[in-house]
């Protein structure tokens, strides 16, 4: 489970790094929104990996889910996702206001 | 101390914060209302900081419990003399850049006074945050702020170098969670405090990680702070953003070395093992790095925007240079000039705008353009700022910059700071005085007339360069104030036992208890082999 885990993030990392270097603003912005995924991803099992067990501590039970990283993990997909919108915005704006997609305002 | 004593630590967030939220419910109403009702907030912000500071500066350290959770559980925020410094700082600057934007440059742009408000409670809770987590939030309140502040009034250049500007920070903030996470999954903690501990304990089989984490965290406040080979966002982006807002950015890349200093004095600091003094040794080089690059920057520069982001540029790298050295005398000349240097900045951006809007269609570049009316009035400001910022006698500069090599005297770096402060203070006047001369100077009788400037919107430039005297004239009590800052900055115990132990509202939880209890955190918890 935990290699399965860390090659999904590794993954997903690599493919966002080499989205965000392209010459294109559409490409940049799924590579960050790809780099966004694979960091919730981590920061989820940085509580580490457990099945069926609660997130809260209770009398008479000696596991249990970590519940700060989900609640770090929530605060991340939202500061995340608020980012990917304005982002996409902002791509639109910069393709309207220089009349191409290229990340330089001008075609290579 | 009694309760609203207590609650002054909060009042540098919730003031811009309560201010921000009234202006978006008012966002339809007259534009003097809402400036009025912004400089009330900053001013109100103002006396909160100064309350603040006033409460430090004998030394306290002010543990200010979210909710009143004890830490490590809980969220605290920590004034210290350093934090209260920057606060400070930052309402100072605010109140000028805002004295600026309302002259006009506001209206060009619908939420300009939102997301100045907001930037301020990004700023404010960055310096004031205990916990590494909050810091990140309040990394990004400040950084969505800045993006629409440097969106403020439109055009292609500004679009291209938004979308610059917001990518590297975006990818900069998944590396902060990426650091942040591996921190807490080695050490169960985020509060600053508390990892300070944790560090300091670390078991060696750990050392790798944690190393590997802290130095991903110092990438990332490199970003911020400008460091090379990080900075290549900024002068793109300081040079495109409107004079409105680009004055209270000047303040931003100190949240980066403020970052740097607290986690490696904290957390990475003389106390933490095998960790010691992580960084230290990279900061003095690439210190004197970005001092280098920021004055050729300076040097090919073709407009003064864009001339003075690399002063941005250079003053991050000497404060960083500082920073490196690690003794007292050398974060106390530090932070000293990182005071001076975020004012000034902030002044000649605005003086920029100025020049560049009496010179019409040649704007602010460096070539001969039509006379200047009021040349002796404007080529004054200039001519005592840029004497601030280059560090000539008798301004602020100067002592900032006689600080830091005196406090490099008995280091093996000292050739080479020597060197190369003392060669780029000389080339960066060059280039100062060159930029003046042809501005004020030098005119095309075919450019056309220049307008004269307005006087109000010279009021702000006018009163940082009087700053910028007093502050060498009160070069003593603010100097003894930085040692201060820096002595506490060196002593991380007091910080540790002040937040871990000290003035526990909640009362009851001793640290006796936290240990066992965090101990016993999923980290260790069975169920996952």
């Amino acid at each position: 489970m935990e290699a399965l885990i860390a090659l999904s993030v590794g993954l997903l990392t690599a493919c966002g790094i080499y989205l965000l270097l392209r010459g294109r603003t559409f490409p940049v912005v799924l590579g960050i929104t790809l780099l966004s995924y694979a960091v919730n991803l981590f920061l989820f099992v940085m509580g580490r990996l457990s099945i069926g067990v609660p997130a809260i501590l209770e009398p008479n039970r000696a596991d249990y889910a970590d519940p700060l990283p989900q609640a770090l993990v929530l605060t991340a997909i939202v500061i995340g996702f608020g980012m990917t919108a304005f982002v996409v915005v902002l791509a639109l704006r910069a393709r309207a206001d220089l009349g191409n997609d290229h990340v330089d305002g001008r075609e290579p | 101390m009694t309760d609203l004593g207590n609650h002054v630590v909060i009042a540098p967030i919730l003031v811009p914060l309560l201010t921000g939220t009234l202006l978006v419910l008012l966002r339809g109403s007259a534009t003097p209302l809402r400036r009025t009702i912004s400089m009330l907030g900053i001013q109100l912000l103002l006396a909160a900081s100064l309350w603040l500071l006033l409460q430090v500066a004998d030394g306290d350290l002010l543990v200010y419990q979210l909710g009143s959770w004890a830490a490590p559980y809980g969220i605290v925020l920590v004034a210290d003399r350093l934090s209260a410094a920057m606060v400070m700082v930052t309402s100072v600057l605010a109140l000028f850049a805002m004295m600026h934007a309302i002259q006009g440059s506001d209206r060009r742009g619908r939420q300009y006074h939102v997301l100045f408000q907001f930037l301020l409670m990004g700023l404010n809770g960055a310096f004031l945050t205990g916990d590494l987590f909050n810091l990140f939030v309040f990394f990004e309140i400040l950084l969505i702020a800045s993006y629409g502040m440097l969106l403020h009034g439109g055009g292609a250049a500004r679009s291209k170098a938004g979308l610059h500007y917001v990518v590297v920070n975006l990818v900069g903030s998944s590396l902060f969670l990426f650091a942040v996470g591996t921190l807490y999954g080695v050490l169960g903690t985020l509060n600053m405090a508390d990892l300070a501990l944790r560090v300091a304990a670390l078991p060696p089989e750990e050392v790798g990680l944690v190393r590997a984490a802290a130095l991903l965290l110092f990438v990332v406040f490199a970003l911020k702070a400008a460091l090379v080979p990080l900075h290549l966002w900024l002068p793109g982006a300081y040079s495109a953003a409107g004079p409105a807002s680009v004055a209270l950015f000047a303040i931003m890349t100190k949240v980066g070395g403020y970052s740097i200093l607290r986690v490696y004095s904290l957390i990475f600091g003389a106390e933490a093992g095998p960790l010691a003094n992580l960084v230290e040794p990279w900061l003095l080089v690439l210190g004197l790095l970005t001092i280098v690059v920021g004055t050729i920057g300076v040097l090919a520069s073709r407009n003064l925007a864009l001339l003075v982001a690399h002063l941005v540029v250079i003053s991050s790298g000497s404060i960083l240079t500082a920073f490196g050295l690690g003794s007292q005398a050398a974060l106390s000349a530090g932070l000293y000039y990182s005071f001076q240097s975020a004012l000034v900045t902030a002044a000649l951006f605005m003086l920029t705008e100025n020049v560049a809007r009496t010179r019409g269609a040649f704007a602010d570049q460096l070539r001969a353009g039509p006379m200047l009316p009021a040349a002796n009035l404007l080529g004054g400001l200039f001519l005592v700022l840029a004497l601030a910022v280059a560090g000539v006698p008798p301004l602020s500069g100067f002592i900032g910059k006689v600080l830091i090599i005196q406090a490099s005297l008995d280091t093996p770096a000292i050739a080479w700071i020597m060197a190369i402060v003392l060669s780029t203070s000389l080339l960066t006047l060059m280039a100062l005085a060159r930029a003046g001369s042809t501005l004020f100077f030098k005119t095309d009788t075919n450019a056309g007339a220049a307008t004269l400037p307005n006087a109000a919107n010279l009021v702000p430039v006018a009163a940082v360069a009087v700053i910028s005297l007093l502050y060498v004239v009160f070069a003593s009590p603010i100097y003894s104030y930085t040692e201060a800052a820096a002595a506490q900055l060196l002593s991380p115990a007091d910080y540790i036992e002040a937040v871990l132990d000290g003035e526990t509202l909640a009362g009851g939880e001793t640290r006796l208890d936290s240990e066992t209890t965090s101990d016993g955190m999923p980290p260790d918890s069975g169920g996952h082999d």
